[in-house]
Protein backbone atom coordinates (compact mmCIF):
# COMPACT_ATOMS: atom_id res chain seq x y z
CA UNK A 1 0.00 0.00 0.00
CA UNK A 2 1.27 3.25 -0.49
CA UNK A 3 0.28 5.19 2.32
CA UNK A 4 2.79 3.00 3.81
CA UNK A 5 5.97 5.30 2.81
CA UNK A 6 3.85 8.20 4.07
CA UNK A 7 5.51 10.23 6.55
CA UNK A 8 3.79 12.18 8.64
CA UNK A 9 4.38 15.13 7.16
CA UNK A 10 2.82 13.02 4.32
CA UNK A 11 -0.16 12.04 5.94
CA UNK A 12 -0.61 15.81 7.64
CA UNK A 13 -0.64 17.32 4.38
CA UNK A 14 -3.54 14.24 2.50
CA UNK A 15 -6.24 14.42 5.74
CA UNK A 16 -6.00 18.45 5.57
CA UNK A 17 -5.42 19.84 1.93
CA UNK A 18 -9.18 18.21 1.36
CA UNK A 19 -10.85 20.09 3.80
CA UNK A 20 -9.08 23.55 2.96
CA UNK A 21 -9.13 23.26 -0.82
CA UNK A 22 -12.84 22.76 -0.39
CA UNK A 23 -13.20 25.49 1.67
CA UNK A 24 -11.56 27.74 -0.71
CA UNK A 25 -13.43 26.72 -3.43
CA UNK A 26 -17.01 27.25 -1.79
CA UNK A 27 -15.78 30.26 0.63
CA UNK A 28 -12.62 32.22 -0.53
CA UNK A 29 -13.07 32.33 -4.37
CA UNK A 30 -16.96 33.58 -4.25
CA UNK A 31 -16.07 35.97 -1.99
CA UNK A 32 -13.23 37.50 -4.11
CA UNK A 33 -15.76 37.44 -6.78
CA UNK A 34 -18.55 39.21 -4.94
CA UNK A 35 -15.79 41.66 -3.26
CA UNK A 36 -14.94 42.42 -7.31
CA UNK A 37 -19.12 42.75 -8.43
CA UNK A 38 -19.55 44.95 -5.36
CA UNK A 39 -17.76 47.88 -7.43
CA UNK A 40 -20.08 47.11 -10.07
CA UNK A 41 -23.99 47.51 -11.27
CA UNK A 42 -24.27 44.16 -12.04
CA UNK A 43 -27.31 42.01 -11.92
CA UNK A 44 -27.59 38.49 -12.53
CA UNK A 45 -31.09 38.94 -14.19
CA UNK A 46 -29.58 41.79 -16.65
CA UNK A 47 -27.70 40.81 -20.03
CA UNK A 48 -25.14 43.71 -19.22
CA UNK A 49 -21.96 43.22 -18.51
CA UNK A 50 -20.65 44.26 -15.12
CA UNK A 51 -19.87 47.89 -15.10
CA UNK A 52 -17.04 49.95 -12.41
CA UNK A 53 -19.25 52.40 -10.67
CA UNK A 54 -16.25 52.85 -7.62
CA UNK A 55 -17.63 53.46 -4.03
CA UNK A 56 -20.79 54.19 -5.38
CA UNK A 57 -22.94 50.94 -4.45
CA UNK A 58 -21.17 51.66 -0.57
CA UNK A 59 -22.00 54.72 -0.50
CA UNK A 60 -25.43 54.97 -1.58
CA UNK A 61 -25.76 51.93 1.31
CA UNK A 62 -23.93 53.95 3.83
CA UNK A 63 -26.39 56.97 2.80
CA UNK A 64 -29.30 54.98 3.08
CA UNK A 65 -31.61 55.29 5.47
CA UNK A 66 -34.31 52.95 4.94
CA UNK A 67 -31.13 50.30 4.95
CA UNK A 68 -30.06 51.90 8.35
CA UNK A 69 -33.40 51.32 9.56
CA UNK A 70 -32.94 47.70 9.23
CA UNK A 71 -29.79 47.84 11.19
CA UNK A 72 -31.78 49.37 13.90
CA UNK A 73 -34.38 46.47 14.16
CA UNK A 74 -31.71 43.63 13.66
CA UNK A 75 -29.82 45.86 17.19
CA UNK A 76 -33.40 45.97 18.90
CA UNK A 77 -34.56 42.26 18.32
CA UNK A 78 -30.87 41.27 18.97
CA UNK A 79 -30.27 43.24 22.60
CA UNK A 80 -34.17 42.09 23.67
CA UNK A 81 -33.82 38.86 22.72
CA UNK A 82 -30.45 37.95 24.09
CA UNK A 83 -30.93 39.73 27.59
CA UNK A 84 -34.57 37.73 27.96
CA UNK A 85 -32.71 34.31 27.17
CA UNK A 86 -29.57 35.65 28.97
CA UNK A 87 -31.59 36.14 32.25
CA UNK A 88 -34.54 33.34 31.91
CA UNK A 89 -31.72 30.29 30.88
CA UNK A 90 -29.80 31.33 34.05
CA UNK A 91 -32.74 31.56 36.17
CA UNK A 92 -34.66 28.28 34.70
CA UNK A 93 -30.98 26.79 34.64
CA UNK A 94 -30.94 27.21 38.64
CA UNK A 95 -34.33 26.13 39.14
CA UNK A 96 -33.64 22.66 36.93
CA UNK A 97 -30.24 22.37 39.13
CA UNK A 98 -31.43 19.97 41.26
CA UNK A 99 -31.97 15.69 41.08
CA UNK A 100 -35.71 15.04 40.57
CA UNK A 101 -37.76 12.15 39.07
CA UNK A 102 -37.74 12.02 34.89
CA UNK A 103 -35.11 15.13 35.09
CA UNK A 104 -33.08 13.56 31.81
CA UNK A 105 -36.01 13.12 30.17
CA UNK A 106 -37.92 16.40 30.85
CA UNK A 107 -34.78 18.19 30.16
CA UNK A 108 -34.24 16.73 26.54
CA UNK A 109 -37.42 17.94 25.40
CA UNK A 110 -36.98 21.62 27.54
CA UNK A 111 -33.80 21.56 25.08
CA UNK A 112 -35.03 20.08 21.81
CA UNK A 113 -36.38 23.65 20.32
CA UNK A 114 -32.71 24.69 19.47
CA UNK A 115 -32.74 21.92 17.46
CA UNK A 116 -35.58 22.24 15.24
CA UNK A 117 -35.57 23.87 11.61
CA UNK A 118 -36.31 28.10 12.26
CA UNK A 119 -38.21 28.50 8.89
CA UNK A 120 -40.35 25.89 10.03
CA UNK A 121 -40.70 27.08 14.27
CA UNK A 122 -41.28 30.61 12.48
CA UNK A 123 -44.32 29.57 10.05
CA UNK A 124 -46.07 27.34 12.86
CA UNK A 125 -45.62 29.72 15.10
CA UNK A 126 -47.76 32.05 13.11
CA UNK A 127 -50.72 29.78 13.86
CA UNK A 128 -50.16 30.12 17.22
CA UNK A 129 -50.25 33.78 17.39
CA UNK A 130 -52.81 34.06 14.81
CA UNK A 131 -55.05 37.21 15.83
CA UNK A 132 -58.71 35.15 15.71
CA UNK A 133 -57.81 31.49 16.42
CA UNK A 134 -54.30 31.53 17.56
CA UNK A 135 -54.17 29.68 20.94
CA UNK A 136 -52.02 32.09 22.88
CA UNK A 137 -54.31 34.77 22.01
CA UNK A 138 -56.92 32.46 24.02
CA UNK A 139 -54.51 31.79 26.62
CA UNK A 140 -54.34 35.86 27.55
CA UNK A 141 -57.63 36.06 26.73
CA UNK A 142 -58.11 33.84 30.09
CA UNK A 143 -56.36 36.17 32.24
CA UNK A 144 -58.69 39.26 30.92
CA UNK A 145 -56.18 40.62 28.35
CA UNK A 146 -57.59 42.27 24.94
CA UNK A 147 -56.90 40.36 21.66
CA UNK A 148 -53.84 41.10 20.47
CA UNK A 149 -53.15 41.27 16.57
CA UNK A 150 -49.62 39.77 17.42
CA UNK A 151 -48.34 39.59 13.55
CA UNK A 152 -50.30 42.94 12.26
CA UNK A 153 -49.00 45.89 14.51
CA UNK A 154 -45.77 46.82 13.94
CA UNK A 155 -44.90 46.84 17.65
CA UNK A 156 -46.34 43.92 18.49
CA UNK A 157 -44.70 41.66 15.76
CA UNK A 158 -41.05 43.09 16.92
CA UNK A 159 -42.21 41.08 20.28
CA UNK A 160 -43.75 38.24 18.61
CA UNK A 161 -40.53 37.73 16.92
CA UNK A 162 -38.72 38.21 20.45
CA UNK A 163 -41.07 35.60 21.81
CA UNK A 164 -40.67 33.02 19.54
CA UNK A 165 -36.99 33.71 19.49
CA UNK A 166 -36.62 33.06 23.31
CA UNK A 167 -38.78 29.77 23.08
CA UNK A 168 -36.43 28.65 21.27
CA UNK A 169 -33.20 29.68 22.22
CA UNK A 170 -33.53 30.05 26.09
CA UNK A 171 -32.82 26.36 25.84
CA UNK A 172 -28.80 27.42 24.71
CA UNK A 173 -28.59 29.60 27.86
CA UNK A 174 -30.09 27.22 29.60
CA UNK A 175 -27.76 23.95 28.84
CA UNK A 176 -24.85 26.31 29.09
CA UNK A 177 -25.76 27.75 32.44
CA UNK A 178 -26.11 23.83 33.35
CA UNK A 179 -22.72 23.15 32.32
CA UNK A 180 -21.26 26.08 34.53
CA UNK A 181 -23.54 25.44 37.52
CA UNK A 182 -22.97 21.93 37.37
CA UNK A 183 -18.88 22.39 37.80
CA UNK A 184 -18.77 24.43 40.63
CA UNK A 185 -17.54 22.68 43.33
CA UNK A 186 -19.77 21.32 46.62
CA UNK A 187 -17.54 22.14 49.08
CA UNK A 188 -17.34 25.74 48.40
CA UNK A 189 -21.54 25.62 49.19
CA UNK A 190 -20.60 23.41 52.56
CA UNK A 191 -17.85 26.15 53.54
CA UNK A 192 -20.06 28.85 53.00
CA UNK A 193 -22.98 26.80 54.89
CA UNK A 194 -20.78 26.59 57.72
CA UNK A 195 -20.05 30.38 57.57
CA UNK A 196 -24.08 30.63 57.47
CA UNK A 197 -24.11 32.66 54.20
CA UNK A 198 -26.89 33.50 52.61
CA UNK A 199 -28.27 32.26 49.26
CA UNK A 200 -27.52 35.66 48.03
CA UNK A 201 -24.22 35.52 48.78
CA UNK A 202 -23.19 32.15 47.87
CA UNK A 203 -24.73 33.04 44.55
CA UNK A 204 -22.50 36.56 43.93
CA UNK A 205 -19.52 35.09 45.72
CA UNK A 206 -19.13 31.57 44.55
CA UNK A 207 -21.53 30.88 42.06
CA UNK A 208 -21.49 33.55 39.86
CA UNK A 209 -17.70 33.92 38.97
CA UNK A 210 -17.19 30.49 38.34
CA UNK A 211 -19.62 30.12 36.03
CA UNK A 212 -19.42 33.43 34.11
CA UNK A 213 -16.52 32.56 31.51
CA UNK A 214 -19.25 29.89 30.21
CA UNK A 215 -22.01 32.35 30.07
CA UNK A 216 -20.02 34.83 28.28
CA UNK A 217 -19.53 32.38 25.29
CA UNK A 218 -22.89 31.76 25.80
CA UNK A 219 -24.01 34.74 25.31
CA UNK A 220 -21.19 35.74 22.50
CA UNK A 221 -22.29 32.23 20.12
CA UNK A 222 -26.28 33.72 20.50
CA UNK A 223 -25.58 37.14 19.89
CA UNK A 224 -23.82 36.12 16.71
CA UNK A 225 -26.03 34.02 15.70
CA UNK A 226 -28.97 36.43 16.50
CA UNK A 227 -27.11 39.16 14.01
CA UNK A 228 -27.60 37.33 11.03
CA UNK A 229 -30.54 35.06 11.88
CA UNK A 230 -32.93 34.83 8.90
CA UNK A 231 -34.76 31.94 8.67
CA UNK A 232 -36.94 32.84 11.71
CA UNK A 233 -38.10 36.21 11.39
CA UNK A 234 -38.69 34.73 7.57
CA UNK A 235 -40.88 32.06 8.50
CA UNK A 236 -42.35 34.15 11.24
CA UNK A 237 -42.87 37.65 9.74
CA UNK A 238 -41.20 37.88 6.34
CA UNK A 239 -40.31 41.54 7.83
CA UNK A 240 -43.30 42.47 8.38
CA UNK A 241 -45.75 44.57 8.61
CA UNK A 242 -43.90 47.05 6.67
CA UNK A 243 -40.13 46.87 7.99
CA UNK A 244 -41.15 46.36 11.47
CA UNK A 245 -39.17 43.25 12.07
CA UNK A 246 -36.52 43.54 9.05
CA UNK A 247 -33.27 42.16 9.60
CA UNK A 248 -30.58 43.15 7.79
CA UNK A 249 -30.73 39.59 5.95
CA UNK A 250 -34.00 40.31 5.39
CA UNK A 251 -33.04 43.54 3.50
CA UNK A 252 -30.26 41.81 1.77
CA UNK A 253 -32.47 38.79 0.42
CA UNK A 254 -34.71 41.58 -0.69
CA UNK A 255 -31.79 43.08 -2.19
CA UNK A 256 -30.29 40.65 -4.04
CA UNK A 257 -32.68 37.83 -4.91
CA UNK A 258 -35.97 40.43 -5.34
CA UNK A 259 -34.90 43.70 -6.54
CA UNK A 260 -31.51 41.56 -8.19
CA UNK A 261 -29.14 44.71 -7.51
CA UNK A 262 -26.13 41.81 -7.21
CA UNK A 263 -23.51 44.81 -7.43
CA UNK A 264 -25.00 46.71 -4.33
CA UNK A 265 -26.04 43.94 -3.09
CA UNK A 266 -22.56 42.41 -2.98
CA UNK A 267 -21.25 45.51 -1.57
CA UNK A 268 -24.01 45.37 1.25
CA UNK A 269 -22.67 42.02 2.26
CA UNK A 270 -19.50 43.46 2.55
CA UNK A 271 -20.46 45.48 5.04
CA UNK A 272 -21.85 43.00 7.16
CA UNK A 273 -19.30 40.66 6.88
CA UNK A 274 -16.62 43.65 8.56
CA UNK A 275 -19.75 43.63 11.03
CA UNK A 276 -19.39 40.36 11.79
CA UNK A 277 -15.51 39.79 10.92
CA UNK A 278 -15.28 42.62 14.37
CA UNK A 279 -17.91 40.31 15.94
CA UNK A 280 -15.68 37.09 15.00
CA UNK A 281 -12.80 38.43 15.96
CA UNK A 282 -14.14 39.32 20.13
CA UNK A 283 -15.51 36.05 20.04
CA UNK A 284 -12.70 34.16 18.28
CA UNK A 285 -9.70 35.74 20.88
CA UNK A 286 -12.32 35.09 24.29
CA UNK A 287 -12.18 30.70 23.07
CA UNK A 288 -8.79 30.58 22.24
CA UNK A 289 -8.06 31.84 25.89
CA UNK A 290 -10.73 29.32 27.29
CA UNK A 291 -9.29 26.81 25.43
CA UNK A 292 -5.55 27.36 26.59
CA UNK A 293 -6.59 27.70 30.10
CA UNK A 294 -8.56 24.31 29.84
CA UNK A 295 -5.75 22.67 28.44
CA UNK B 1 -41.29 26.33 49.09
CA UNK B 2 -40.58 22.58 47.59
CA UNK B 3 -43.89 22.40 46.05
CA UNK B 4 -43.54 25.97 44.78
CA UNK B 5 -40.99 24.95 42.99
CA UNK B 6 -42.00 21.79 41.56
CA UNK B 7 -45.13 24.05 40.28
CA UNK B 8 -42.87 26.56 38.58
CA UNK B 9 -40.40 23.27 36.97
CA UNK B 10 -43.73 21.75 35.54
CA UNK B 11 -45.07 25.14 34.25
CA UNK B 12 -42.60 25.49 32.41
CA UNK B 13 -41.76 22.02 31.39
CA UNK B 14 -45.32 22.63 29.92
CA UNK B 15 -44.34 26.23 28.40
CA UNK B 16 -41.83 24.45 26.35
CA UNK B 17 -43.70 21.25 25.41
CA UNK B 18 -46.91 23.01 24.64
CA UNK B 19 -45.92 24.35 21.47
CA UNK B 20 -44.91 20.63 20.13
CA UNK B 21 -48.11 19.16 21.25
CA UNK B 22 -50.41 21.69 19.85
CA UNK B 23 -48.93 20.86 16.53
CA UNK B 24 -49.35 16.99 16.82
CA UNK B 25 -52.94 17.70 18.03
CA UNK B 26 -53.26 19.89 14.81
CA UNK B 27 -52.00 17.42 12.74
CA UNK B 28 -54.90 15.58 13.70
CA UNK B 29 -57.79 17.96 13.51
CA UNK B 30 -60.07 18.42 10.98
CA UNK B 31 -60.20 22.12 9.15
CA UNK B 32 -63.44 23.15 11.31
CA UNK B 33 -61.67 22.25 14.44
CA UNK B 34 -58.39 23.90 13.56
CA UNK B 35 -60.06 26.82 13.77
CA UNK B 36 -62.20 26.53 16.58
CA UNK B 37 -62.78 29.11 19.49
CA UNK B 38 -62.00 28.22 22.00
CA UNK B 39 -59.26 25.62 20.59
CA UNK B 40 -60.01 22.23 21.26
CA UNK B 41 -57.02 20.64 23.25
CA UNK B 42 -58.44 16.61 23.68
CA UNK B 43 -61.56 16.45 22.89
CA UNK B 44 -61.45 16.79 19.04
CA UNK B 45 -62.05 14.12 16.37
CA UNK B 46 -59.11 12.26 15.31
CA UNK B 47 -58.52 12.42 11.53
CA UNK B 48 -56.17 11.30 9.49
CA UNK B 49 -56.59 13.22 6.38
CA UNK B 50 -53.84 16.19 7.07
CA UNK B 51 -51.48 13.73 6.50
CA UNK B 52 -52.68 12.03 3.33
CA UNK B 53 -53.28 15.57 1.76
CA UNK B 54 -49.15 16.13 2.56
CA UNK B 55 -48.94 13.09 0.26
CA UNK B 56 -52.02 13.31 -2.18
CA UNK B 57 -52.97 16.96 -3.13
CA UNK B 58 -56.51 17.90 -4.91
CA UNK B 59 -56.33 18.87 -8.83
CA UNK B 60 -58.84 20.09 -10.04
CA UNK B 61 -62.51 21.52 -9.06
CA UNK B 62 -66.08 19.96 -8.94
CA UNK B 63 -66.57 16.44 -10.23
CA UNK B 64 -63.23 16.75 -12.02
CA UNK B 65 -61.24 17.09 -8.82
CA UNK B 66 -59.08 13.90 -8.12
CA UNK B 67 -56.00 12.62 -5.37
CA UNK B 68 -52.46 13.69 -7.40
CA UNK B 69 -49.14 12.78 -5.79
CA UNK B 70 -48.40 16.14 -3.79
CA UNK B 71 -44.39 17.52 -4.44
CA UNK B 72 -43.93 16.68 -0.41
CA UNK B 73 -42.68 12.85 -1.23
CA UNK B 74 -40.10 14.07 -3.75
CA UNK B 75 -39.14 16.84 -1.05
CA UNK B 76 -38.53 14.58 1.29
CA UNK B 77 -36.64 12.26 -1.01
CA UNK B 78 -34.44 15.22 -2.13
CA UNK B 79 -33.88 16.81 1.91
CA UNK B 80 -33.00 13.03 2.70
CA UNK B 81 -30.42 12.43 -0.15
CA UNK B 82 -28.94 15.41 0.50
CA UNK B 83 -28.53 15.28 4.24
CA UNK B 84 -27.19 11.78 3.84
CA UNK B 85 -24.31 12.57 1.45
CA UNK B 86 -23.56 15.61 2.70
CA UNK B 87 -22.85 14.48 6.11
CA UNK B 88 -21.03 11.53 5.06
CA UNK B 89 -18.17 14.42 3.30
CA UNK B 90 -18.47 16.27 5.95
CA UNK B 91 -17.73 13.82 8.81
CA UNK B 92 -15.26 12.14 6.68
CA UNK B 93 -13.23 15.10 6.23
CA UNK B 94 -13.80 16.55 9.66
CA UNK B 95 -12.17 13.39 10.97
CA UNK B 96 -9.15 12.96 8.77
CA UNK B 97 -8.54 16.93 9.52
CA UNK B 98 -9.42 16.67 13.12
CA UNK B 99 -6.73 13.94 13.64
CA UNK B 100 -4.30 15.74 11.78
CA UNK B 101 -4.93 19.11 13.53
CA UNK B 102 -4.80 16.90 16.95
CA UNK B 103 -1.85 14.90 16.65
CA UNK B 104 0.76 17.04 13.77
CA UNK B 105 3.04 20.06 14.24
CA UNK B 106 1.45 21.93 11.11
CA UNK B 107 2.67 25.50 10.75
CA UNK B 108 -0.23 27.94 11.17
CA UNK B 109 -2.03 25.75 12.98
CA UNK B 110 -4.01 27.71 15.30
CA UNK B 111 -4.98 30.41 12.13
CA UNK B 112 -6.04 27.34 9.62
CA UNK B 113 -8.18 26.55 12.59
CA UNK B 114 -9.60 30.43 13.15
CA UNK B 115 -9.99 30.17 9.50
CA UNK B 116 -11.89 27.16 9.24
CA UNK B 117 -13.68 28.47 12.00
CA UNK B 118 -14.28 31.74 10.93
CA UNK B 119 -16.23 29.82 7.56
CA UNK B 120 -18.70 29.46 9.66
CA UNK B 121 -19.39 32.79 11.21
CA UNK B 122 -20.50 33.73 7.72
CA UNK B 123 -24.20 34.86 7.70
CA UNK B 124 -25.69 32.58 5.23
CA UNK B 125 -27.19 35.10 3.04
CA UNK B 126 -23.46 36.93 2.68
CA UNK B 127 -22.27 33.45 0.97
CA UNK B 128 -25.04 32.77 -0.97
CA UNK B 129 -25.16 35.53 -3.55
CA UNK B 130 -21.70 34.62 -4.77
CA UNK B 131 -22.23 31.34 -4.30
CA UNK B 132 -25.71 31.71 -6.50
CA UNK B 133 -23.51 33.47 -9.17
CA UNK B 134 -21.24 30.78 -9.12
CA UNK B 135 -23.44 28.10 -9.23
CA UNK B 136 -25.29 29.52 -12.12
CA UNK B 137 -21.92 29.69 -14.14
CA UNK B 138 -20.74 26.04 -13.28
CA UNK B 139 -23.72 24.28 -14.16
CA UNK B 140 -24.55 23.14 -10.51
CA UNK B 141 -27.54 25.35 -9.68
CA UNK B 142 -30.33 23.16 -8.80
CA UNK B 143 -28.36 19.93 -8.60
CA UNK B 144 -27.79 17.93 -6.17
CA UNK B 145 -23.71 17.81 -6.43
CA UNK B 146 -24.28 21.48 -5.90
CA UNK B 147 -26.22 20.97 -2.83
CA UNK B 148 -24.30 18.15 -1.52
CA UNK B 149 -20.69 20.12 -1.49
CA UNK B 150 -22.81 23.11 -0.28
CA UNK B 151 -24.08 21.37 2.59
CA UNK B 152 -20.67 19.66 3.10
CA UNK B 153 -18.56 22.86 2.94
CA UNK B 154 -21.35 24.49 5.68
CA UNK B 155 -21.00 21.27 7.98
CA UNK B 156 -17.09 21.22 7.80
CA UNK B 157 -15.76 23.45 10.36
CA UNK B 158 -18.32 22.04 13.01
CA UNK B 159 -17.23 18.85 12.09
CA UNK B 160 -13.31 19.57 12.10
CA UNK B 161 -14.05 21.26 15.31
CA UNK B 162 -15.69 18.13 16.83
CA UNK B 163 -13.95 15.71 15.93
CA UNK B 164 -10.21 17.55 17.12
CA UNK B 165 -11.81 17.86 20.42
CA UNK B 166 -12.83 13.78 20.71
CA UNK B 167 -9.38 13.36 18.68
CA UNK B 168 -7.33 15.15 21.31
CA UNK B 169 -9.54 12.69 24.22
CA UNK B 170 -7.18 10.15 23.56
CA UNK B 171 -4.08 9.75 24.49
CA UNK B 172 -0.98 10.04 22.10
CA UNK B 173 0.76 6.80 23.64
CA UNK B 174 -1.96 4.82 21.97
CA UNK B 175 -0.38 5.15 18.41
CA UNK B 176 2.95 5.93 19.73
CA UNK B 177 2.36 1.50 21.28
CA UNK B 178 1.47 0.50 18.15
CA UNK B 179 3.76 2.32 16.24
CA UNK B 180 6.41 0.44 18.51
CA UNK B 181 4.73 -2.74 17.44
CA UNK B 182 5.82 -2.09 13.87
CA UNK B 183 2.32 -0.40 12.84
CA UNK B 184 2.88 2.45 10.35
CA UNK B 185 1.06 5.67 11.53
CA UNK B 186 -1.30 5.52 8.57
CA UNK B 187 -2.63 1.91 10.42
CA UNK B 188 -2.19 3.03 13.87
CA UNK B 189 -4.86 5.71 12.94
CA UNK B 190 -6.89 3.17 11.63
CA UNK B 191 -6.75 0.33 13.57
CA UNK B 192 -6.13 1.85 16.43
CA UNK B 193 -7.60 5.54 17.00
CA UNK B 194 -10.21 5.41 14.76
CA UNK B 195 -12.58 2.66 16.46
CA UNK B 196 -12.11 4.97 20.02
CA UNK B 197 -13.77 7.83 17.95
CA UNK B 198 -16.75 5.68 16.30
CA UNK B 199 -18.89 7.51 19.28
CA UNK B 200 -17.75 10.76 18.79
CA UNK B 201 -18.08 10.73 15.00
CA UNK B 202 -21.85 9.22 15.30
CA UNK B 203 -22.82 12.23 17.46
CA UNK B 204 -20.74 14.39 15.04
CA UNK B 205 -23.12 13.06 12.19
CA UNK B 206 -26.17 13.63 14.08
CA UNK B 207 -25.46 16.87 14.34
CA UNK B 208 -24.37 17.64 10.60
CA UNK B 209 -27.35 15.70 9.76
CA UNK B 210 -29.63 17.90 11.20
CA UNK B 211 -28.34 21.05 10.45
CA UNK B 212 -27.94 19.95 6.79
CA UNK B 213 -31.81 18.51 7.50
CA UNK B 214 -32.82 22.11 8.73
CA UNK B 215 -30.91 24.42 6.36
CA UNK B 216 -33.05 26.68 4.49
CA UNK B 217 -31.34 30.26 3.01
CA UNK B 218 -29.31 27.83 0.25
CA UNK B 219 -32.16 25.50 -0.17
CA UNK B 220 -34.54 28.43 -0.94
CA UNK B 221 -32.04 30.40 -3.54
CA UNK B 222 -29.83 27.22 -5.30
CA UNK B 223 -32.88 24.69 -5.22
CA UNK B 224 -35.57 24.45 -8.12
CA UNK B 225 -38.28 22.16 -8.37
CA UNK B 226 -35.91 18.82 -8.88
CA UNK B 227 -33.85 19.15 -5.60
CA UNK B 228 -35.93 21.27 -3.78
CA UNK B 229 -35.98 20.02 -0.01
CA UNK B 230 -38.73 20.27 2.82
CA UNK B 231 -37.84 23.56 4.56
CA UNK B 232 -38.65 25.34 1.16
CA UNK B 233 -41.60 23.23 0.49
CA UNK B 234 -43.07 23.66 3.33
CA UNK B 235 -42.74 27.51 3.79
CA UNK B 236 -43.67 28.11 -0.16
CA UNK B 237 -47.34 26.25 1.03
CA UNK B 238 -47.68 28.82 3.64
CA UNK B 239 -45.59 31.67 2.43
CA UNK B 240 -47.36 31.86 -0.87
CA UNK B 241 -51.37 30.44 -0.15
CA UNK B 242 -53.50 32.52 1.82
CA UNK B 243 -55.99 30.97 4.02
CA UNK B 244 -53.47 28.18 4.64
CA UNK B 245 -54.10 24.53 6.08
CA UNK B 246 -53.09 24.62 9.17
CA UNK B 247 -53.67 20.72 10.08
CA UNK B 248 -51.87 19.70 6.90
CA UNK B 249 -49.37 22.02 7.80
CA UNK B 250 -48.41 20.80 11.21
CA UNK B 251 -49.01 17.37 9.76
CA UNK B 252 -46.21 18.12 7.46
CA UNK B 253 -44.26 19.69 9.58
CA UNK B 254 -44.39 16.87 12.44
CA UNK B 255 -43.18 14.35 9.54
CA UNK B 256 -40.28 16.93 9.29
CA UNK B 257 -39.66 17.40 12.70
CA UNK B 258 -39.49 13.75 14.18
CA UNK B 259 -36.28 12.50 12.87
CA UNK B 260 -34.34 15.64 14.15
CA UNK B 261 -36.52 14.85 17.54
CA UNK B 262 -35.41 11.47 18.01
CA UNK B 263 -31.90 12.15 16.74
CA UNK B 264 -31.75 14.72 19.24
CA UNK B 265 -32.73 12.32 22.42
CA UNK B 266 -29.93 9.79 21.21
CA UNK B 267 -27.34 12.69 21.24
CA UNK B 268 -28.26 14.16 24.18
CA UNK B 269 -25.60 13.58 26.25
CA UNK B 270 -23.17 15.64 23.70
CA UNK B 271 -25.51 18.80 22.88
CA UNK B 272 -23.57 20.92 25.07
CA UNK B 273 -20.52 20.08 22.75
CA UNK B 274 -22.53 19.98 19.74
CA UNK B 275 -23.95 23.71 20.18
CA UNK B 276 -20.59 24.91 21.26
CA UNK B 277 -18.74 24.00 18.52
CA UNK B 278 -16.70 21.14 20.96
CA UNK B 279 -14.88 23.73 22.73
CA UNK B 280 -17.24 22.74 26.13
CA UNK B 281 -16.61 19.55 27.18
CA UNK B 282 -19.76 18.24 28.73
Amino acid sequence: MKTKMLSDRGIALLFILPTILILVFIVVYPLIWSLFLSFTDYSVVGTEKPHFIGIKNFANILKDEYIWLHFQNTAKYVIMAIAIQFFLGLGIALLLNREFAGRGILLTLVLSPMMLSPIVVGLFWRYILDANWGVLNYFTSLIGLPKIAWLGEKEMAMYALVIVDTWMWTPFMILISLAGLSAVPKELYEAAEVDRASTWFKFRHITLPLIAPLLLVGLLFRTMDAFRMFDLAWGLTQGGPGTATSTISIALYRMAFQNFETGKACAFAYIILILIIGMSNIYIRFLNRLQKRGG
Amino acid sequence: MKIFLTILIILIVAIYIFPLFWMVSSSFKTRVEIFSMPPKFFNFEVTFKNFRRVFYKIAGWGKFAKEVPSEFPRALLNSSIITILSTLLAVTLGTLSGYAFSRFEIPGKSDLLFFILSTRMLPAMVIVVPVFIMYKTLGLFNTYLGMVILYTVFNLSFSVWMMKGFMDEIPKEYEEAAMCDGYTRFQAFRKIILPQTYAGIAATAVFCGIMAWNEYVFALILTSEETKTVPPTIAGNVLKTTGVNWGEVAAASLIFLAPVLIFTFLVRKHLLRGVTFGTIKG
